[in-house]
């Protein structure tokens, strides 16, 4: 019998990408109830769907390519890419939208490039982009929270699984979101009196009604993830503070001009579940624990620069991606300096 | 001007054809005076390839040792002839050249993966230094009826003293690395594919 | 408490300690064999000094190091060598590697043990020497030859003693300074002594060691006042803080830069179980024989830590600890992160044999293919050394070299921190191990193929000088050839005659000529013509009556007579010409001795024939008293050279020729007068 050499270390430690995977599953529930809660049973049809798909998508692409199925399958990466884009999108959407997004996740965004650990994009923020741009309408539809409902109860299952079905929205249901209600609705009025004419923010604790609860939800989970250890802190802290800069920056005391409040920004739209859940997926962001203060730092202004001056109401898809397209500069100039060296390198010099 | 003006504003292709000529001119001048400018000096290609190749002199690429071959893959040559230096050596030119890497041309030789050393078996050699002369590298000790050995240090393997030999006293024998050459070797690429599967227990379905 | 620093990264595995620090260090049963290997250091493989079928005793030399390089080996035990050659050792290949059998007698008779214990009155030198013969090495784990490091030449400020053992199941260094920590500090003595007593002396353990620590203090009180002070440091346990370039930054702050010796910052690092053998070589006079070694794991009943001799066999300390076969998943020698698995237990100990773990299936992590890097960066944060495990990885994989070396792969300490932590369970440490290797093989090749060229080239210009010598020559004699053509051209007068070829010609034909002179030599020869012709005659004459006798036919017949009459007809001109010679000779005979043209050589030649035909014709007692007359002669002869000989070995060839020549003179006589009286 030949001796196959076994190389050290001889014991592991318990972490698993599974494992990893799993966590952030668990971290994502705070967020999951909170959206159910408040807008009923979209996420959760969302996430069936989603799950689904994303599923089926993978392990036809694994067999496609000759890789063994279930070995790939049980990291539950593909799991967690279809839970963050069910979250993302707007609840109750049709679902025809849900599973464009989720196979060009998964097949243009990952498997394309050689699947999990390969890809330079994150695969969720990737299939949100391309339903954003193709399908405007769809998902510009975003719901109603609770507390602005006449009978204070969001559609039951049957309706709203036939609305997903059909592709037809419930009628009176949908609403503006937050940032898109201050983007749009701020017409020469100041800040402070257009908070109180509206009642989705009149309402409110910090933000708008609802979605403030969604973010310190998925705040919660993300929590939950630092004491783990699942991702250091550099990237979600770094992302949260450059936002709150710039708003603080540009906030000129609330007149009709201004970006919105500090608190607007960090409890609106996507920002909670891309500074903990989006951004810190580690296979799209920097790897250097110094490059991750600047890849959040930089998503944090683009953030900010989309909603307040782009197109977009939320700008967290596209800054995310833009902030993958400059990961790799970003490692190139961020090398630790290793001991024994007086200087760090850059990926660039050579050898001597 | 004024012609050229209106030309411009009532024909936007025509504009738009305009600009962008005017600014590839423009880049191009830039690039072409900075490729010039700041142009860097590097070894000459030549040198750069020889130091790749193995330098046992053996012939087997058609030319009379690897500075000729070298030359001559400066000058357009394949970089696939060499078997002592084998897919390392073709990969490290491919990579220095920027062309892309072949298999090793087989018509030349085949690349072996044990590295042999020359070896006379004393009592047959007559002491014709046939082999003295042939050795490209100087490797064989010995004069005129005076006893040859081969300095197994200095032996590249590439075999041009075994054809010579009169007596045919020349084996080339494989070079025993043993336990003081062994190396870890690089783990297997992960991605199996399904047919590469290992029988592990609790692996894929 | 002396100031510790942070080292950056590091993990915190499940220590596993105490299972084997439950009793004291034992002793082990005498194994009826021992293998010690002949490559235990880090160096070049020993050589042995004893043969097989010798006797050794307990501490006998048995392998002497390659100069510089290595050190001595000893016999643990007294007993017989019965082999010496290839047997599996503890190496990750499975190899196996020249090691010396001795099946022991069971008397563990000793030499005579050469103890020191004043070791500070012989010089330096001569304790370097001692220690390299009595075959102390690191015990720490790479064997490096004590000698060589305490040799030291540069000015050292800081002896770190390294007590840390921050690997998991490992307790050895342990329950070494639990039970013997007064005989270590004499090993660090001895060391300051050597390193010419440097002016700091710290101890380096974790605090995961109360008992150690206070068996330190307790003994490092009980020292005298006047003995150099030795300082404790204690800091925070973690792993790898026991490699040398962890231990200098967490105790000094400093960074050893890279590829630079601790030396060189004026800092030498010694294992403690290293300075406890330093003490019993020097103090004691007992060679490194003997080591502590933990047994630990699940697999093994019993877990302990034990006096093994080295070169026993790993099946006997397992056996003593009651080892379930059928559990054990994997045999590791050393510790989790960076142990060796061994192929089997059929191997001996070595000097760096500091532990072995029987681990069963829940000790070791299982194993499974690599998932994809997720780039998740948990690597680089446990890295010690600051290094990208994740991009040296990438480069490992796709084996560019040069990217591997920008970022520092051989930095790299290879502690498994990286793999440990890795959730995709990357064979990360194996990658970079491979591409070191990788590295090496192509440094080795380069330098060969380096050399190749040069040999070549150098090769190339012999040839051409040789042509070239070749050349100058040609032109030469073509120079030559002309000059002597227009000599020629030029007639007789002038041109110098030496040069033309007919004077070539002509003083060849003179010596040619000269050499028919000598009537003797013309005489000489024609004698032996023919009396070979008359052989020749007289065969011919034979063969023709025996063919007539035979009645061959007429053509043979007719041959041999023409043979006959040409062999009949060649002794007759040889005859003539003799008569021809004897004529001319008389009458030149008064000229004979004459002879002006006779050559030197020639009369000696005749002289010789002269007196040996003069000794033909004398009778037996003449013969004898002119022999001695000769021998007088010759004696004569050397007794003047030996009177003028100044050169006093000379002096003695000649006396001893004159010795011998008197004993042939006096055999002579002695015969000569026996003859005499008519024997």
């Amino acid at each position: 019998m030949v001796f196959k050499p076994v190389s050290s270390p001889h014991r592991h430690g318990a972490l698993s990408t599974a494992r990893v995977m799993q966590w952030v599953l668990l971290a994502l529930i705070p967020g999951i109830a909170v959206l159910t809660w408040q807008f009923g049973w979209g996420t959760l049809i969302n996430i069936a769907i989603a799950t689904v798909t994303a599923l089926l998508c993978e392990a036809a692409a694994l067999s496609l390519r000759g890789r063994p199925v279930g070995f790939y399958l049980r990291d539950y990466s593909a799991a967690v890419t279809a839970l963050l884009l069910a979250v993302a999108l707007p609840p109750l959407a049709p679902w025809w939208l849900v599973v464009i997004a989720t196979a060009s996740a998964v097949l243009i965004a990952k498997q394309v490039y050689g699947g999990l650990g390969y890809n330079p994009f994150n695969p969720a923020m990737v299939g949100y982009v391309v339903v954003l741009i193709s399908f405007p309408l769809q998902m510009s539809s975003w719901p109603t929270p609770l507390g602005l409902l006449s009978d204070a109860s969001q559609p039951s299952l049957g309706p709203s699984l036939a609305a997903v079905a059909t592709g037809t929205g419930i009628d009176g249901w949908s609403g503006a979101t937050p940032l898109d209600l201050f983007k749009h609705g701020v017409n020469g009025q100041l800040v402070s009196d257009f908070v109180a004419a509206q009642p989705l923010f009149s309402q409110a604790l910090l933000a708008g009604l609802g979605w403030e609860w969604v973010n310190l939800a998925f705040l919660a989970g993300g929590v939950l993830l630092l004491a783990k250890g699942i991702f250091t802190w550099h990237a979600p802290v770094a992302m949260l503070g450059s936002l709150a800069l710039m708003a603080l920056l540009f906030w000129d005391g609330g007149s009709s001009h201004s970006g919105g409040s500090l608190l607007l920004h960090l409890f609106s739209g996507a920002t909670m579940l891309g500074a903990f859940f989006i951004i810190t997926d580690p296979v799209s962001s920097a790897v250097s624990t110094r490059g991750r203060l600047i890849y959040g730092a930089l998503i944090g202004v683009l953030i900010y620069l989309i909603r307040v001056w782009g197109n977009y109401p939320d700008g967290v898809a596209f800054a995310v991606l833009l902030g993958n397209f400059a990961a790799p500069f970003i490692d190139n100039y961020t090398l630790p300096r290793s001991y024994g060296h007086s200087r760090a390198r850059r990926a660039t010099e050579q050898s001597k | 001007m004024q012609p050229l003006w209106e030309l411009v504003v009532a024909n936007p292709i025509a504009a738009a054809v305009l600009a962008l000529v005017g600014l590839a001119l423009l880049f191009g001048a830039l690039l072409g005076f900075a490729a010039e400018r700041f142009r860097v000096e590097g070894d000459p290609i030549v040198e750069q390839i020889d130091a790749l190749l193995p330098q046992t002199q053996c012939g087997q690429c058609g030319h009379p040792g690897c500075r000729p071959y070298a030359e001559s893959i400066a000058a357009g040559e394949a970089i696939n002839k060499c078997p002592p230096g084998g897919q390392a050596t073709i990969n490290a030119l491919a990579a220095l050249l920027d062309l892309p890497a072949p298999e090793l041309d087989d018509e030349h030789g085949e690349a072996s993966e044990v590295k042999k050393v020359a070896y006379i078996r004393e009592d047959e050699c007559i002491g014709c230094t046939k082999c003295i002369q042939a050795c490209p590298v100087d490797a064989i000790l010995g004069s005129a009826k005076m006893m040859h050995t081969v300095i197994a240090a200095e032996c590249t393997g590439c075999d041009l003293c075994v054809e010579p030999c009169p007596v045919d006293c020349i084996d080339m024998l494989p070079v025993e690395t043993g336990i003081q050459g062994w190396q870890w070797q690089l783990p297997p690429r992960p991605g199996l594919i399904a047919s590469d599967r290992q029988p592990h227990s609790g692996a894929a379905a | 408490m002396r100031k510790v620093w942070q080292t950056p990264g590091g993990i915190h595995p499940a220590e596993n300690k105490l299972q084997s620090v439950q009793q004291p260090i034992q002793p082990l049963p005498l194994p009826p064999r021992l293998w010690v290997a002949l490559n235990q250091h880090a160096g070049a493989v020993a050589k042995p000094l004893v043969a097989v079928g010798e006797r050794v005793l307990k501490g006998q030399m048995i392998a002497r190091p390659q100069p510089d390089s290595g050190t001595a080996l000893h016999a643990p035990s007294s007993g017989t060598v019965v082999a010496i050659g290839p047997h599996p050792i503890a190496h990750p290949s499975g190899l196996p590697a020249d090691c010396i059998e001795i099946v022991c007698d069971g008397l563990e008779q000793w030499i005579d043990r050469d103890r020191h214990p004043d070791y500070r009155s012989l010089p330096r030198s001569e304790l370097l020497v001692m220690i390299s013969e009595r075959g102390v090495a690191g015990l720490g784990g790479a064997g490096f030859p004590t000698a060589i490091k305490l040799a030291s030449d540069r000015p050292i400020e800081l002896l770190l003693i390294n007590a840390t053992e921050c690997e998991p199941y490992i307790t050895a260094d342990d329950s070494l300074l639990r039970e013997r920590a007064e005989q270590m500090l004499v090993g660090i003595d001895i060391a300051s002594y050597l390193l010419g007593d440097p002016a700091e002396r710290v101890i380096g353990i974790e605090d995961n060691k109360p008992e150690a620590i206070a068996a330190l203090r307790t003994a490092i009180a009980a020292r005298s006042d006047k003995a150099a002070a030795i300082e404790l440091a204690i800091f925070p346990t973690k792993y790898p803080s026991g490699g040398e370039k962890q231990l200098i930054q967490i105790v000094t702050g400093r960074e050893l830069p890279s590829g630079a010796l601790p030396a060189e910052l004026g800092i030498v690092c010694q294992n403690v179980g290293t300075l406890y053998a330093l003490k019993r070589a020097i103090v004691d006079g007992e060679p490194l024989i003997s080591r502590i070694t933990t047994v630990t794991g699940k697999a093994c009943l019993r877990n302990g830590n034990y006096e093994t001799l080295i070169g026993t066999p790993v099946s006997a300390l397992l056996g003593h600890n009651q080892l379930q076969p059928q559990r054990l998943a994997r045999l590791i020698m050393g510790g989790p992160m960076m142990g060796v698995a061994l192929p089997s237990s059929e191997l001996p100990t070595v000097k760096t044999s500091n532990c072995f773990i029987a681990a069963d299936a829940s000790e070791v992590a299982p194993e499974q293919p690599a998932q994809p890097c997720i780039r998740c960066g948990l690597c680089a944060e446990a890295c010690p050394a600051s290094l990208l495990p994740q991009q040296l990885y990438w480069h490992a994989q796709s084996q560019q070299h040069e990217k591997l070396e920008a970022h520092n792969l051989f930095d790299c300490i290879e502690c498994g921190a990286c793999s440990y932590v890795c959730p995709s369970n990357i064979p990360l440490v194996q990658y970079f191990r491979a591409g070191k290797g990788e590295i090496r093989q192509q440094r080795a090749e380069k330098a060969k193929s380096d050399f190749a060229r040069e040999r070549f080239e150098f090769r190339q210009q012999r040839l051409e000088q040789q042509e070239r010598d070749k050349q100058a020559k040609r032109e030469a004699r073509k120079l030559a050839a002309e000059q002597a053509k227009a000599a020629q051209a030029q007639g007789d007068n002038g041109a110098a005659e030496d040069n033309s070829a007919a004077a070539l010609i002509a003083a060849a034909q003179a010596r040619a000529a000269a050499r028919m002179a000598s009537p003797q030599q013309q005489r000489d020869k024609l004698t032996r013509a023919i009396t070979s012709s008359r052989a020749r005659l007289q065969a011919a004459e034979d063969k023709l009556t025996q063919a007539q006798h035979d009645g061959a036919d007429h053509s043979q017949l007719q041959a041999l007579q023409a043979a006959q009459a040409a062999a009949a007809q060649k002794l007759q001109l040889a005859e003539q010409k003799l008569a021809e010679l004897a004529a001319t000779d008389s009458a030149s005979s008064s000229d004979a001795s004459a002879a002006p043209e006779l050559d030197a050589a020639s009369r000696a030649i005749a002289k010789a024939r002269d007196s040996a035909a003069a000794r033909e014709a004398m009778s037996p007692s003449e013969k004898m008293a002119s022999d001695l007359a000769a021998l007088d002669k010759r004696l004569a002869k050397l007794q003047e050279k030996l009177e003028l000989c100044e050169d006093s070995e000379q002096r003695q060839l000649l006396e001893s020729s004159a010795a011998k020549l008197q004993a042939k003179r006096d055999a002579l006589h002695t015969s000569s007068q026996g003859d005499q009286h008519g024997i």
